[in-house]
């Protein structure tokens, strides 16, 4: 039974240079549970893709369901992991974690000291719970966003490129606490990243998109095993997955290149 | 307005900034501060400086004949006045002796009561317009229509409107006081970041919790650049009030001293007002640093 469906989904954008086909004909089924990476060329509507999911923004054509009703606007069901960091600066950072379980909307899902406390924890920010987002670095800053997300926990989480603003080596320890996290509270994902390498590690099945207008190239299901350890990147089967994977990303980007000059 | 503009900048650095960056910069903030500080002789003998500098060249001037002590006053006549205005003990300010502690509460009560109304209405329809396409439509033109008619143009309507006494005074000082609050609290609301507003919606808040949680805190910065601002109008506009349209009031006394060739009265009711004003804006400063404590950290302080 899938969770989310997209079925004939498209996006235009009216713009004051005429029309901007973002999305168009995307289909695709997303089981429980399923960690989902999409990527493809800059531009190619990923974030437009998340922001409908998210419920930021509407659909113009075709059907999107998540769990099997019509998505109608944001709620705490969908959690989002924005790139920019979407901290309150005049928060704490235990008071950024506890910001969604204080709304109304969230009031039954528990004790907020509790989960604050079990969050901090797991994101090693008990240390820091009292400082400001100012006051930490930019991983810590991530880790407390995502722990603020997860703090209602929402049955899917929707992530735009999360770790792009962080160095390689934080950028990696992150995608290792990222997936510790999803096997311990398994969670529909979706992670839309620039990287491919990355894209593979986390998912289940990835998800390449092409450009003008954004469609499905293909979705390649990646069988490798769970719990995922980094030193399976330098595996013969990982690296087969990524040729294969850059080889199509390649292919488009160099399309996009030719259709741009033409 | 540049407050909240640098408040801006400071977010955007601080999200940029690699994590080495954001911890130096917590570091000085916190011990760098205290160790690279002056200490506190040199910290006076700096506040000191230029105020000292300025009294004594203006006693200089006077003391050698440089302008008639009638026309400007020594600053120790001045002095002279000022504590026989305050005390009623010596006599020197004559008939104006003794009077300064009603002349100064009456001003101080006009600040205040216009003020408040001012700026909590400025405050009000700052958020109005910044909250919603439509009031901005329907309020916004009209009030940067009327903002930019000087509030002592209003002067002569007010008075034939409300008579001499306080309530023009209040009128025209809440008048002035509107705008800057109403101008600053559309800023403040229109310049919070929309991915903080968006993660608001995204986990659940509804209209009021939106308002509460993210649009009030996030625009307070700006809103209280412009309560400072309106502090100052507030003060401005309480001598005009108290020249044209009250017989009370340091601006009141001020005018009948110059009237009765008082100069040194007059100045000393000029710094009266100076020093209230810079009183109420500290008032203000203290509770805005109070509010926004986390504002600091986002954004630049000057150096040492
Ligand atoms: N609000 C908008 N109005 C008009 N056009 C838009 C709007 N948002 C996105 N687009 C267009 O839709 C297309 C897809 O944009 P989108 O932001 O989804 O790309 P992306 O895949 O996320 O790119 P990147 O990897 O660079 O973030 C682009 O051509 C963009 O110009
Ligand atoms: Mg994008």
């Amino acid at each position: 039974m899938a969770r989310i469906s997209l079925s004939h989904l498209g996006k235009t954008f009216a713009s004051r240079h005429g029309n901007v086909t973002a999305l168009a004909d995307i289909n695709l089924e997303i089981a429980d549970q399923e960690f989902i990476t999409i990527v493809g060329a800059s531009g190619c509507g990923k974030s437009t893709l998340l922001n409908l999911l998210a419920g930021f923004d509407t659909p113009t054509s075709g059907q999107l369901t998540v769990d099997g009703a019509p998505v109608n606007g944001p709620g705490p069901d969908r959690g989002v992991v924005f790139q920019q960091t979407a901290l309150f600066p005049w928060l704490s950072v235990e008071e950024n974690i506890a910001f969604g379980l204080k709304l109304r909307a969230n009031r039954r899902k528990g004790s907020s000291e509790k989960i604050v406390e079990r969050l901090l924890a797991r994101t090693g920010l008990a240390a820091f719970r009292s400082r400001r987002p100012a006051e930490l670095s930019g991983g810590m800053r991530q880790r407390a966003a995502i722990a603020s997300v997860l703090a209602i926990n929402p049955s899917t989480l929707l992530m735009d490129e999360p770790f792009g603003a962080l160095d390689a080596l934080t950028r990696s320890i992150m995608q290792d606490f990222l997936l510790e996290v999803w096997e311990e509270e398994r969670k529909t994902v979706l992670l839309v990243t620039h990287d491919i390498d990355v894209a593979i590690y986390l998912a289940d099945r990835t998800v390449v998109m092409t450009a003008h207008p954004g469609r499905v190239r293909e979705i390649i299901a990646v069988h490798l095993p769970r719990p995922r350890r980094y030193e399976m990147r330098s595996e013969e089967r990982f690296i087969a997955l990524r040729d294969h994977v850059t080889g199509i990303v390649r292919e488009e980007a160099i399309k996009g290149a030719i259709e741009i000059a033409a | 307005m540049t407050d909240s503009m640098a408040a801006d900048q400071g977010v955007q650095a601080s999200s940029k900034a690699g994590p080495a960056l954001a911890d130096e910069r917590a570091e000085q903030s916190s011990a760098g501060a205290v160790l690279t500080s002056p200490r506190l002789p040199l910290l006076l003998a700096q506040y000191a400086v230029f105020p000292v500098a300025l009294i004594a060249g203006w006693q200089a001037c006077a003391q050698i004949g440089l302008v008639r002590r009638s026309v400007l006053p020594a600053p120790t006549d001045v002095a002279l006045v000022w504590f026989d205005l305050i005390t009623g003990a010596t006599d020197a300010a004559a008939r104006y002796s003794g009077t300064w502690l009603d002349h100064a509460a009456a001003s101080i009560w006009r600040v205040f009561a216009g003020f408040g109304w001012g700026v909590a209405l400025g405050i009000f329809a700052g958020l109005l317009i910044g909250l919603s396409r439509i009031m901005e439509r329907v309020l916004d033109p009209t009030i940067q229509v009327l903002r930019n008619i000087p509030v002592t143009a209003w002067v002569p309507l007010s008075l034939v409107f409300f008579g001499i006494g306080n309530a023009p005074a209040v009128f025209l000082i809440g008048l002035g006081a509107f705008f800057p609050a109403a101008v600053n609290t559309t800023h403040g609301v229109r310049q919070i970041n929309v991915t903080l507003t968006k993660a608001a919606r995204m986990m659940g808040a509804d209209e009021r919790e939106l308002l509460f949680r993210v649009i009030l805190p996030g625009a307070l910065p700006s809103v209280m650049t412009g309560v400072r601002l309106s502090m100052g109008i507030a003060w401005v506009l309480v001598v005009v009030a108290e020249i044209l349209a009250v017989r009370s009031g340091l601006g009141y006394l001020l005018n009948d001293a110059y009237l009765f060739y008082r100069n040194d009265v007059v100045i000393a009711a000029m710094l009266s007002i100076g020093i209230l004003g810079f009183i109420s804006d500290r008032i203000v400063v203290l509770v805005r640093d109070y509010l926004l404590e986390w504002n600091r950290l986002e954004t630049f302080s000057g150096q040492n």
